[in-house]
């Protein structure tokens, strides 16, 4: 790939995942030449997915290791929470001020493991200081979204229902596919969840319930744009749908849920428009002398060679911490301070997601007939938030809200199948031992929160000053602490899923956590890194404005996680690619008015 | 496990810690330091010993067997764990580079010393070539670590990784995970979910 490499191109994407095949797709397909670099390898999920395989076909029962911390069979390639010869520093190990930086290095990056949970902000999501005086607005509201969420769900394929709760929005008609249906566990959870006043509704995941609308949807999506509509109508044919086996987070090789790999770049590559290079290490941004971006240096990671292209517009869709590494990393003598820092926030209000869970075992879910249960892999149905009047009206303690991602049944036996057990068995062995692991398997629930993070000033990454990686990059190093708002609602999660699983008839695995410093886990964790690069009103308080533009430097934009001003408790992958969407037909906007 | 409770056992352990014989510390001498690395690939069904070399003696093989038997024995439903060919399986984790698995390593050697240090102590001869009352006197023993004495503490823990080692290779399986009646990771064209009947029966329709 590396050989097709042109001298300029309109716009070159640092990255290839959520944000940089979403930046990529909608700028190729309209017409812009695009350069795609990726740090990572070639990765090809039609070829290299091990879909069916079973735990005793893989080292170790497939279990994860520190070369493969998901397991065996997880698609990350060359990652994890560390990458050879690329490390991090943080100011903190322990539990409380740590920091976990997830990262891949391969094409698509995370979109190839991700957890396919899809959830659009709604609209307190972006007017979280108005709400409640703590953190930022954004500059846009949910109403500049919307349109967006709905293109990238008609695009990718998101399955849901919309069920008109509060701050949970409804999706245009027609753009989502119909929900998976709901296992014994699931439907136990709602129905006792309810007797509680907690909801559950089906959940939001990028998986193929049925096949995606050929027909309509790319003239919906590229109205006018014939050459478009055809590539995408054409690849979307191809896509499979799900077939109800096999974990999401392998990838899929039939194309049957999103990852970057298998949705954004067919058709971009497709439209003849995007070159893509892999193993291109991006370091630096490089300013003309107009004041404006020029182009990338990157390291060729397979000769260690350092090469330069140049093009009109930068995007930056890295991951939040290393876009924001690549800016710190571009100093120049109008930007000592890392490119497009003027306001010194670069890097400043790094979020993650709080999480915290509880699992459970329940009697009424023990030895039910043979069931296939693989479903679409989870989230069959979910919880939203539910408490927005009493958070509202103080009564909470805790300012923002979660969502539970829950689940159950029988799911392929593997290494933990029959462990552990002794809380329930009294430590029984042989035949006994048979009998109680046939007894209880399929009869666990687990609860996951997955929360809000209020952004804090002791929150934030820089360059360390002596550690460098080993194509000579600095590297970041990480500060992180929590507020009583994350550490109270984390204990709320615990109690909540306590009372749920009481409420099943059921017993906890182990006692629930009433301190929310223990029941927390530590930052980074649950690999929801935004912010460092906020969007904003102002630019002596934020680093791009409303349209992911860096205030300092009109033709650098970051389309990723870093421009987030909050992180609601929606996961936010399905935001990111709709405000990459949006940034890029505001950058062919502007390129067509030669503003760019 | 710490360096502490190690010794105790070896003390413990006396005239049978011989068992453990100078194999298994000439193969951690050359064991690969590194493991089967970031960017394995992932398609072909790999066996033990494939990617690093087993290390466990014939000796220990024997006991890491008779016990795996012990815990998964044969029944009506399924063979037991060594003839689903869980002595591999452990034999391939006690000797896979990671530090986990080295922790796992101590564990179980430490716990097969202790096994037959105190089968020589109560029987005279090692835990291997008692008869099954004589091995049930001692699992029952450490089975349980709520309520194990305190002196047997170490060994119980012992037993309850041996014993999820085990479950989890047994049941990983093909015979494992038809003993479960698992009947998924199979494609379907539609996913109907779970019988109207059933969910009627759970009071959930």
């Amino acid at each position: 790939m590396a050989n097709s490499l042109k001298r300029s191109y309109d716009v070159v994407v640092v990255g290839s995942g959520a944000a940089g095949g979403q930046s990529a797709y909608t700028l190729s397909m309209d017409g812009a030449k695009v350069l795609m670099l990726e740090a990572g390898r070639k990765y090809s999920p039609e070829a290299e997915t091990a879909m069916f395989q079973t735990p005793d076909q893989a080292p170790l029962g497939g279990v994860g290791t520190p070369d493969k911390p998901f397991g065996f069979y997880d698609a990350t390639v060359d990652g994890g929470w560390q990458v050879p010869g690329e490390p991090y520093v943080r100011t903190s190990e322990d539990d409380a001020g740590r920091f976990d930086w997830w990262r891949a290095r391969m094409l698509g990056g995370r979109t190839n493991h991700w957890g396919r949970i899809s959830l659009r902000n709604g609209p307190y999501d972006f007017k979280p200081y108005s709400r409640d005086g703590l953190g930022f607005d954004w500059p846009i509201g949910y109403e500049d979204v919307a349109p967006y969420y709905d293109k990238v769900e008609l695009l990718i394929g998101v399955y849901g229902t919309n069920e008109g709760l509060e701050n949970t929005p409804d999706s245009a008609p027609g753009c989502l596919l119909p929900p998976p249906s709901p296992l014994v566990s699931d439907l136990l959870i709602a129905q006792r969840s309810k007797r509680l006043g907690i909801p559950a509704i089906p959940g939001h995941r990028a998986v193929l319930t049925q096949p995606l609308d050929f027909k309509r949807s790319p003239a919906r999506l590229h109205p006018g744009n014939l050459k478009a509509q055809k590539i995408l109508a054409d690849d979307m044919r191809r896509r499979a749908t799900c077939v109800w086996a096999t974990p999401c987070g392998r990838g899929c090789s039939i194309r049957a849920n999103y990852q970057s790999t298998t949705v954004h770049l067919p058709p971009a590559l497709a439209s003849g428009n995007l070159d893509i290079t892999t193993d291109a290490m991006v370091y630096e941004i490089t300013l003309g002398r107009n004041g404006r971006a020029n182009g990338v240096s990157f390291v060729d990671r397979t000769t260690g060679k350092q090469r330069y292209v140049s093009a009109r517009v930068v995007i930056l869709a890295a991951s939040a911490c290393e876009s924001v590494r690549i800016l710190l990393n571009s100093k120049s003598a109008r930007f000592p301070n890392g490119l497009a820092n003027s306001s010194g926030k670069v890097g400043r209000y790094l979020m993650d997601t709080v999480g915290s869970s509880v699992s459970g075992q329940i009697p009424l879910l023990e030895s039910l007939p043979p069931l296939n249960e693989d479903a679409a892999d989870g989230h069959q149905l979910y919880t939203p938030w539910w408490l927005y009047q009493d958070q509202h009206a103080g009564k909470l303690g805790f300012a923002r809200g979660y969502h539970i991602e829950f689940g159950g049944g029988k799911r392929m036996p593997g290494h933990g199948t029959g462990a552990g057990l002794e809380w329930l068995t009294g430590g029984s062995y042989g035949a006994k031992f048979k009998e109680d692991v046939r007894r209880y398997y399929g009869s666990f629930v687990y609860f996951d929160g997955r929360g809000e993070m209020v952004p804090n000033d002791h929150s934030f990454c820089e360059i360390d000053p002596k550690v460098k990686d080993k194509w000579g990059i600095p590297v970041l190093r990480f500060h992180w602490q929590w507020s009583e708002h994350e550490l109270r609602q984390a204990a709320h999660m615990q109690e909540t899923f306590g009372d749920i699983i009481e409420a099943m008839g059921g017993r906890t695995h182990g006692a629930v956590q009433a301190d929310g410093a223990k029941a927390i886990a530590p930052g980074g964790s649950i690999i929801h890194e935004v912010g460092g690069t906020i969007m904003g009103s102002d630019p002596q308080s934020s680093v791009t404005n409303s349209w992911c533009q860096t205030w300092d430097v009109d033709n650098v934009f970051v389309a990723d996680g870093a421009v987030f001003a909050s992180n609601a408790d929606k996961n936010p992958t399905l935001t990111i690619m709709a405000l990459a969407w949006r940034a890029a037909d505001h950058i062919l906007e502007r390129m067509r008015r030669k503003e760019l | 496990m710490d360096r502490r409770t190690t010794l105790k056992w070896v003390l413990a352990a006396g005239a049978a810690w011989p068992l453990l014989d100078g194999r298994g510390a000439r193969a951690d001498a050359t064991r690969p330091m590194k493991g089967y690395g970031t960017d394995p690939t992932l398609q072909p069904s790999y066996r033990p010993g494939e990617l690093w070399p087993l290390t466990l003696t014939g000796p220990q093989r024997r006991l890491a067997s008779v016990l795996a038997d012990i815990i998964v024995p044969a029944d009506d439903h399924s063979p037991s764990a060594s003839a689903a060919g869980v002595v591999e399986f452990i034999d391939e984790w006690v000797s896979a580079p990671y530090a986990a698995h080295q922790q796992d390593r101590s564990v179980v050697l430490d716990g097969f010393g202790w096994l037959d240090a105190e089968a020589t102590r109560r029987f005279g001869k090692a835990f291997a070539d008692l008869n099954t009352t004589e091995q049930s006197g001692i699992c029952d023993a450490i089975c349980d670590q709520s309520r194990v004495a305190t002196a047997l503490r170490s060994a119980a823990r012992f037993f309850a990784r041996y014993r999820d080692l085990t479950s989890g290779a047994f049941y990983s399986t093909p015979v494992g995970r038809k003993d479960l009646n698992f009947i998924g990771n199979v494609p379907l064209a539609r996913f109907e979910g779970p019988p109207p009947a059933l969910l009627k029966a759970l009071g959930l329709q």
